[in-house]
C-alpha cells in the first residue's frame, strides 16, 4: 500500500446498488462507526444506529469497531448499506416493558373499578397470600427497572422500534392475565398452604439474590463503556457458583423465581407464563452458549447453556 | 388442513417461504415427503368424490357434512403429521377452529360447513399435488398456476365459511358452557369459550388481508418471473 493511501469509500444501497454516497479521502485507520457518521452528514435520515454496513450485499454487519484499513477492500472501499429501519434504544425498551407490569399489577391488587364487579371495588383479598405475592410481582420487577438503569451493561445501543409493541403487549398482557385470577375475590389460595407458600417463597429469595449476583458478575465482567466478551467464571459469591455448570445462570435463576411465584401463587396463568418465559431464555441461552463456544478455544467443556447437564 | 381461521391457506403461505429455505432433503426423507403428500392428496380427493357423490344422491346440499364427516376428521386428524414434514410451518389453527366446530352437532347441517369444506378440498387436492410433484421435480406449469390462481377465490369462500360456521356456533357454545371453565377452582383459571370465539372471529380483520396479500405478492414472484427476464439489465 502506498504511504499515504487514503482510500475512497462509496457506499451503495444493498438492494438497488444506487450509489448513495460518495466518500473522497477517507483515513485508513477510519473506523465504520466514523463512515457511519460521515454517511449520516450526507443522509440525515439515516442516523448510525439504523445503518447497516457490510462488505456483501448479502453479508453481515460489520461491526462499528471494524478498522478500514483491516478490511479486505480494493483501492476503493465499496460497502453496502441497509436500512435497519427506526431504532429504539435498549434502555427506553426495558424501562416501558418493566414499568407496564409493575403498575397494572397493582391496579388488579387494589381491585380498582370495571376489572371485578363493582361491589369488590377498591376492596383487599382476606388471603395474605395475595399480599405475599404483590411484594413479590413488585420486588421482582422494581429490581429489573433498578437493574436496568444501574447494573446492566448493553452490547448493542439500539434495537428496531416494532419490538417494544411486541415486547409490552408481551410483558404487559400477561401481567393483566396473571394479577386478574391472583387478585380476584374468588381466588383459591395453594393446597398445601403455609407450607407450600414458605417453600415457594424461599425458591423465590433465592433465585432473586441468584440472577442479582449474575448480573453483578457479568456487569464486572466488562469495563464501562466497552463492548468485550470475556468467559463468565465462578466469583467469592457462592450465588455464581452454578457459572461451573451453566453458560447463563442469570436464566436459569429466573426460572427458579417464576417457578417460585407459581407454586406460592397455585395459578395456572401464572404456570403458562413460566413456561413460555423458560422456551425463549433457553433459546437465548442456547444463542449464547453457541457463541462463547465459537469464540473461545477453552470454554469450559462441562457448561450446559441453561439447565445442568440438561439443556 | 388448510384453511386457518385466519385467512384461508395460512399454511399454504408460510409453507412456501419455509419450503423456499429449505435445502433439498435426503432420499429417504424426501421418499417420506412424497408418500405423505401422494397420500394426503389422495384423502382429499376421495372427500371430494364423496361430496359429489352425495350430492347427486340426495338432490341437496341439506346434510352434505355427514356424508364425508369420517374421512374429513381422519384426514383432519392424520394432517397433524404436517408437522413432521418440518417444511410446514407451526401454525394450524385451521385444525382447531375444525375441530372446535366439528363438535357443536347443531352447525353440523350448516351451509356454511360446506362452504369452507369445499373451498379446503379444492385448496388441499391442489396444494398437495403441488408438493408432491415438486419434490419429484416434475411441477406441471398448470398445478403451479392453479395453485396460486385459485386462492383468489378459494381464501374469500373459506374465511366467509369459518366465519359463518363460527357465528351460528355462538348461541350453542353460551348455552351450554362448552369448553368452559369456571371460578373458582384450585388451577385459579377461567376460559369462556364464547368469548374466545368471538376474539377469534375479530382476529379474521388483521390476519386475512395480510396473508391474502401475502399470496398476492407470492404469485407475482412465482409466475411473474417471465416478465423479470424482459428487464434488461
Amino acid at each position: 500500500m502506498p504511504l499515504h493511501w487514503r482510500p475512497p469509500v462509496e457506499i451503495l444501497d444493498a438492494k438497488t446498488k444506487d450509489k448513495l454516497c460518495f466518500l473522497d479521502k477517507v483515513e485508513p485507520n477510519a473506523t465504520i462507526g466514523e463512515i457511519k457518521s460521515m454517511f449520516h452528514k450526507n443522509h440525515p435520515q439515516w442516523y448510525p444506529a439504523r445503518q447497516s454496513i457490510r462488505l456483501d450485499p448479502k453479508g453481515k454487519s460489520l461491526k462499528d469497531e471494524d478498522v478500514l484499513q483491516h478490511l479486505p477492500v480494493g483501492t476503493t472501499a465499496t460497502f453496502y448499506f441497509r436500512d435497519l429501519g427506526s431504532q429504539i434504544s435498549w434502555v427506553t425498551v426495558f424501562l416501558t416493558e418493566y414499568t407496564g407490569p409493575l403498575v397494572i399489577y397493582l391496579m388488579f391488587y387494589f381491585r380498582v373499578p370495571f376489572i371485578y364487579a363493582p361491589k369488590y371495588d377498591f376492596t383487599t383479598s382476606k388471603h395474605w397470600v395475595v399480599h405475599l405475592a404483590c411484594m413479590c410481582h413488585s420486588f421482582h420487577y422494581m429490581k429489573r427497572l433498578l437493574e436496568t438503569l444501574f447494573v446492566h451493561r448493553f452490547s448493542h445501543g439500539t434495537m428496531p422500534l416494532r419490538n417494544i409493541f411486541k415486547n409490552c403487549t408481551y410483558y404487559w398482557g400477561f401481567a393483566a392475565w396473571m394479577a386478574y385470577y391472583i387478585n380476584h375475590p374468588l381466588y383459591t389460595p395453594p393446597i398445601y398452604g403455609e407450607q407450600q407458600i414458605r417453600l415457594a417463597l424461599i425458591l423465590f429469595l433465592f433465585c432473586q439474590i441468584g440472577n442479582f449476583s449474575i448480573h453483578i458478575a457479568l456487569r464486572n465482567l466488562r469495563p464501562p463503556g466497552s463492548k468485550t466478551r470475556k468467559i463468565p467464571y465462578p466469583t467469592k459469591n457462592p450465588f455464581t457458583w452454578i457459572f461451573l455448570l451453566v453458560s447463563c445462570p442469570n436464566y436459569t435463576y429466573e426460572l427458579g423465581s417464576w417457578l417460585g411465584f407459581t407454586l406460592m401463587t397455585q395459578c395456572l396463568p401464572v404456570a403458562f407464563f413460566t413456561l413460555v418465559g423458560f422456551i425463549q431464555m433457553t433459546v437465548w441461552a442456547k444463542g449464547k452458549h453457541r457463541s462463547y463456544l465459537k469464540e473461545f478455544r477453552d470454554y469450559p467443556p462441562l457448561r450446559s447453556p441453561i439447565l445442568p447437564f440438561i439443556l | 388442513m388448510a384453511a386457518t381461521p385466519a385467512p384461508g391457506t395460512s399454511k399454504g403461505a408460510h409453507s412456501d417461504v419455509t419450503g423456499r429455505r429449505k435445502k433439498g432433503p435426503g432420499a429417504l426423507a424426501t421418499a417420506y415427503l412424497v408418500i405423505y403428500n401422494v397420500v394426503m392428496t389422495a384423502g382429499w380427493l376421495v372427500i371430494a368424490v364423496g361430496l359429489v357423490r352425495a350430492y347427486l344422491a340426495r338432490g341437496s346440499y341439506h346434510g352434505l357434512y355427514y356424508s364425508i364427516e369420517k374421512p374429513l376428521k381422519f384426514f383432519q386428524t392424520g394432517a397433524v403429521l404436517e408437522v413432521t414434514t418440518c417444511a410446514r410451518s407451526w401454525t394450524d389453527a385451521s385444525l382447531c377452529v375444525f375441530c372446535l366446530v366439528s363438535v357443536s352437532l347443531q352447525v353440523q347441517s350448516e351451509d356454511s360447513v360446506l362452504l369452507f369444506v369445499t373451498a379446503w378440498t379444492v385448496t388441499e387436492i391442489i396444494r398437495y399435488s403441488f408438493y408432491t410433484f415438486s419434490l419429484l421435480n416434475h411441477l406441471p406449469y398448470l398445478i403451479k398456476w392453479a395453485r396460486y390462481t385459485f386462492f383468489f377465490v378459494l381464501y374469500p369462500m373459506g374465511v366467509t365459511g369459518e366465519l359463518l360456521t363460527i357465528y351460528a356456533a355462538l348461541p350453542h357454545a353460551q348455552k351450554t358452557g362448552l369448553y368452559s371453565v369456571t371460578l373458582p377452582n384450585k388451577y385459579n383459571f377461567s376460559f369462556d369459550y364464547h368469548s374466545f370465539l368471538i376474539i377469534v372471529m375479530v382476529s379474521y380483520i388483521p390476519l386475512f388481508p395480510q396473508l391474502y396479500f401475502h399470496m398476492v405478492r407470492q404469485r407475482k414472484k412465482v409466475l411473474g418471473h417471465t416478465e423479470d427476464y424482459s428487464k434488461v439489465e
